[in-house]
């Protein structure tokens, strides 16, 4: 009984000091504007992105905003912001800085970076900044893939807590409140863990231009995914890109009694 | 080929998705598998045997999947993976949360949330909230892959699979459940519901919601939906959240009340057999792709619907 106390004892001392030096990695995603109309491309290779806005991936700000709250309520040390991509994720990232972010990382490439890639160069840096918690967005808007908080924590060994809507850092441990389809869970895992954040997690702030000012004297390191020694070729390829057929808009009905007359002689839902 | 296809269940019984998922197993081709993970899961293992296409039903039952974490079941998947050709999942919160882990770490790709099977390594996938489809092909040795469950119809019953005990794995020891709060209701799941009613700002409160809505979707034996707007005006909670970050959902009927119809509100409903629209602004884009439209005050107007429906 003694022994297991005095176990017990160190442990936490362990754990407090630790959480004095929590680094936050936290993934950026350049994608298309979320007011963006998407036009498919029309010889269907894709989507057509020339000369539309682009913008950080809305969940991944949210991740940002979150991983700067922490810092600022003293959970944190550190928040390094990554981008892997085109030269202009530099842009995403400077916006990463203006909500917060102390640094920035870009993995610069040209090449069609799928999740399971873009995981395996955040294993690398994290290989070499150590950070205790990664906290990605759940998914990005333009692929909708939801995977790469899921890849990383498997890649890295760590923990994962995805869809998350609360997140609270404590003894070395993260209580992460998550959206699943039934409604709420919370789960306790051990640092260092991987968090994806959901919709709900917080409210972005607006960068202020004093913050967008100073954002641009911050430290921004370029590597590549060679320097990493990351192999990025893609897994999938992409056949064709083609447009969902259209729902097109059915009829205006006068009031009620019309509705539900449609709906049970013309329709036969009801 | 063999196909193995993870369960989603809560131990005493198969969750609706499952029969989606292995619907889209029976469209890929070849011998399937269902693994039941969980804690005292016989039940459910059982009825997984009696879906129609399954071959074998292989059951891991132990104290730490009841929480159904990713670790630990991921583990368990990359364990058994050996000999299977495709690992399917539901695109649940469950499936989203575990499929990608297996996928890293048997170093393959996952596709995500497939709605068509072109041939066994050629799928076809929504990007950008369903405005384009992405015809995707796997070049990997195993296809890991979340299906989303409305583009399948669900396998019939009544088939006899054998049931296999296979041995759990070690506990990772890396996460815990603290607690979980499921909503509690006598209503149809959203993703099962053959009608919905859902909701939305144009509501003006929680107790609009419930007071004007609950009526009607009684009287309809319909679920209740709602927009991202009223989930975050905290009308109602997360899991009625319908949408491409919420649920994907295709009733026979869908009615959208006091919602204005946001791309991403639309990818979550647009594939519903009829929808339904009453607003009051007359350019609400809702308007664009719902079979009937009424422009009216949503407070007059469901009260009376109510009154005719019944």
């Amino acid at each position: 009984m003694l022994g297991r106390l005095s176990n017990s004892t160190s442990e936490i001392i362990e754990t407090t000091e630790k959480e004095m030096f929590v680094k936050i990695l936290v993934p950026v995603k350049r994608v298309i504007d979320y007011n963006v109309k998407v036009r498919v491309k029309a010889d269907g290779t894709g989507v057509d992105l020339a000369n539309v806005k682009m913008s950080m991936n809305p969940f991944d700000e949210i991740a940002v905003e979150e991983a700067v709250r922490l810092r600022e309520a003293g959970s944190a040390t550190e928040v390094i912001a990554v981008s892997c991509g085109l030269a202009a994720c530099q842009e995403t990232l400077r916006t990463a800085m203006a909500i917060g972010a102390d640094r920035g990382i870009l993995v610069e490439s040209d090449a069609d970076l799928q999740p399971l890639a873009v995981a395996k160069l955040l294993k690398a840096l994290c290989d070499r900044e150590q950070p205790q918690l990664v906290i990605c967005g759940k998914q990005a808007i333009d692929d909708d893939a939801n995977q790469t908080a899921q890849m990383l924590a498997a890649l890295t060994g760590w923990s994962q807590a995805t869809f998350a809507s609360k997140v609270v850092i404590a003894d070395g441990k993260a209580n992460v409140t998550r959206e699943i389809d039934g409604g709420l869970e919370t789960l306790q895992v051990a640092l260092p863990a991987v968090i994806s954040a959901d919709l709900r997690l917080n409210e972005p702030r607006y960068a202020t231009l004093p913050n967008i000012m100073k954002a641009k004297k911050k430290p921004l390191d370029t590597v590549t995914p060679a320097d990493l020694g990351v192999d990025v070729a893609p897994r999938l390829a992409t056949v064709k890109v083609s447009e969902p057929s259209g729902r097109s808009a059915g009829i205006k009905v006068a009031d009620v009694a019309e509705l539900v007359n449609k709906l049970r002689n013309e329709a036969k839902v009801i | 080929m063999t196909i193995l296809v993870i369960a989603e269940h809560d131990n005493l019984s198969l969750k609706a998705a499952t029969l989606n998922t292995v619907a889209a197993a029976v469209k890929i081709g070849g011998e399937i598998d269902v693994l039941v993970a969980g804690t005292d899961c016989g039940a459910a293992a059982s009825e997984a045997a009696q879906l129609q296409g399954v071959a074998r039903v292989k059951v891991a039952d132990a104290a730490h999947y009841a929480a159904q974490t990713a670790e630990n079941l991921g583990a368990l998947i990359v364990a058994n993976a050996a000999g299977y050709s495709h690992i399917l999942a539901p695109a649940t919160t469950c499936g989203k949360n575990l499929l990608p882990r297996v996928a890293a770490l048997l170093d393959v790709a996952q596709i995500s949330e497939i709605t068509g099977v072109e041939s066994a390594d050629t799928f076809v996938r929504p990007i950008y909230a369903g405005n384009a489809l992405a015809t995707v092909r796997s070049a990997d040795p195993v296809k890991v892959i979340t299906v989303r469950t409305t583009a399948f119809d669900p396998v019939a019953t009544g088939g006899s699979a054998a049931i296999e005990n296979i041995s759990a794995t070690a506990d990772c020891g890396l996460s815990q459940l603290q607690s979980r709060e499921l909503t509690k209701s006598e209503r149809p799941e959203l993703g099962a519901a053959k009608v919905i009613v859902s909701g939305g700002r144009g509501l003006g409160s929680g107790d609009n919601f419930h007071q004007l809505l609950e009526p009607l979707a009684d009287k309809l034996g319909a679920a209740l939906g709602a927009s991202r707007a009223a989930v975050d005006a905290g009308f109602v909670p997360n899991d009625y959240q319908v949408g491409q970050t919420g649920k994907i959902v295709a009733p026979q009927l869908y009615i959208a009340v006091g919602i204005s119809g946001a791309i991403q509100h639309l990818a979550g409903m647009k594939d519903s057999k009829v929808i339904v629209a009453i607003n009051k602004d007359p350019d609400a884009p809702i308007f664009q792709v719902a079979d009937y439209g009424l422009v009216a005050d949503l407070f007059e107007t469901v009260p009376q619907l109510v009154e005719a429906v019944g």
